[in-house]
């Protein structure tokens, strides 16, 4: 085995800290070492969408970044999305409504996506949602549903701020 | 796809950078990780040294230099530029080209200085440095040099730098005219590689003739390509189809890669397609822009 690096970063609030090798990815850190298994990996060359969470304010494929670059950063994955009394966030919610997710696969990945770019653009046209979500593949429901879904959510999010 | 050991470094001053890649054997830099992410999962690259530039504050962002022109730091990331509204009110085209550039998530990471040095063929950013005459300043522990965009493609996927030099900033220069642009780009799916884009700004005349032109196309030759001849032929023409049509033939001479999905003559028959919308929609943006004036 080779060198080992002490990395910590903090993740839906909480405190994690671990000794890893330099080539473990973030995605595999998130999931082996936090037991955070709701990001899921899919293609782990950058492609699929699937691993995505928030670093640092924004969305991050966890495959095309090594945990040690991590080091230090504040991460928000698919279990931090929610409430802590369980209150769905609004995208969760809107998937739920609109069947925006068949396997699952994909869905906490999209998610992610959708809940960061929001935060930055809260009046997305369906034409920004289409160019938005070609970075996540979905193999089951078709995109449509997602597509509402995120523009239900981003209607729901400007009207409770 | 999980990458071989590597020993990882994270300078954080580009004194420490420099000094690591001259000393370390068999060292990568680690820009963005958007494509060499992926080369390494892939074990297309095992790199026995890895030297994470992310933290390197010198190399960030963007400034304004005194004689008008931008220096963009090679860390500076793809969606710092799409969000700088100062760039975006000099440079539009710059946004417009970025919406191509990967995917959101992508862009979060990837970083123009990763781009132009990878050099991917289909790649958005070369092509628009192209188009601007970019300078790239680069650096080693020995010293440092400036590299015309035009003298940086070498071969395929293969810029003019040293294996102990590292691309530091990029230098821009907006038109100071007004002038209208456009990029388009045609690909399979939106955010694939592009089987062919092309840049163009114009500027007219009061009696609508190109006073001046740019065009350059990705995804043909190794990458980014000024179409020299095309706008020799444009300035002081009234852009008609003819003319247009006449200019795009020197796409025809140029050499294009076939890969699994396309042929090269698919690729320069698209480019001449898109070099034609390319003119007609900057032709059109700019005379729009000389009658707002």
């Amino acid at each position: 085995m080779s060198e080992l690096h002490a990395v910590g970063m903090t993740i839906n609030g909480q405190s994690y800290r671990a000794d890893i090798e330099a080539r473990m990815t973030l995605a595999d850190f998130v999931r082996h070492v936090c037991g955070l298994t709701g990001t899921h990996v899919g293609c782990e060359h950058g492609v699929c969408g699937a691993c995505t969470l928030i670093a640092d304010g924004r969305a991050t494929r966890s495959c095309t970044m090594y945990a040690v670059q991590a080091h230090g950063s504040v991460l928000t994955t698919v279990e931090g999305l929610a409430q802590p009394d369980g209150t769905l966030h609004p995208v969760q919610q809107a998937f739920t409504d609109f069947n925006g997710l068949q396997c699952g696969f994909c869905t906490s990945g999209m998610q992610m996506t959708i809940a960061a770019y929001l935060e930055e653009n809260p009046s997305p046209t369906e034409r920004e949602i289409r160019e938005l979500i070609s970075g996540n593949i979905c193999r089951c429901t078709g995109y449509q549903g997602i597509v509402r879904a995120a523009l239900d959510a981003a209607q729901k999010l400007r009207e409770s701020r | 796809m999980k990458p071989a050991a590597f020993k990882y470094h994270r300078p954080a001053r580009l004194t420490d950078a420099l000094d690591m890649l001259a000393s370390l054997p068999d060292a990568k830099l680690l820009a963005g990780g958007q494509s060499l992410g992926p080369m390494l999962n892939f074990r297309y690259l095992m790199p026995e040294n890895l030297i994470d530039l992310n933290h390197v504050t010198e190399l960030q962002g963007l400034s304004w230099l005194a004689d008008d022109a931008l220096r963009i730091g090679a860390m500076t990331r793809q969606f710092q530029l799409e969000k700088d509204e100062g760039l975006f009110t000099r440079i539009p085209i710059f946004r417009e080209a970025l919406r191509w550039v990967g995917h959101y998530a992508t862009r979060n990471r990837g970083t123009i200085g990763g781009s132009l040095s990878h050099l991917d063929p289909a790649a958005e950013l070369p092509g628009i440095c192209a188009l601007l005459d970019a300078e790239l300043r680069v650096q080693s522990a020995g010293g440092r040099r400036t590299i015309s965009i035009h003298d940086w493609t070498v071969g395929f996927m293969q810029p003019n730098i040293g294996e102990d030099e590292l691309l530091t900033d990029i230098v821009v220069r907006p038109w100071t005219q007004p002038h209208g642009f456009s990029f388009v780009e045609m690909s399979r799916r939106h955010g694939d590689f592009a089987i062919a884009g092309v840049a163009c700004l114009l500027a007219v005349d009061v009696q609508s003739q190109i006073e001046k032109v740019a065009v350059s196309v990705i995804g043909i030759s190794n990458g980014a390509t000024r179409l020299h001849q095309a706008e020799k032929a444009l300035v002081g023409a009234v852009c008609t189809d003819d003319v247009i049509q006449a200019a795009s033939e020197e796409i025809a001479q140029l050499e294009a890669p076939a890969d699994a999905h396309h042929s090269g003559e698919f690729r320069k028959r698209t480019a001449k397609t898109l070099f034609c919308r390319a003119m007609q929609q900057a032709y059109q943006d700019a005379i729009n822009r000389r009658s707002v004036q």
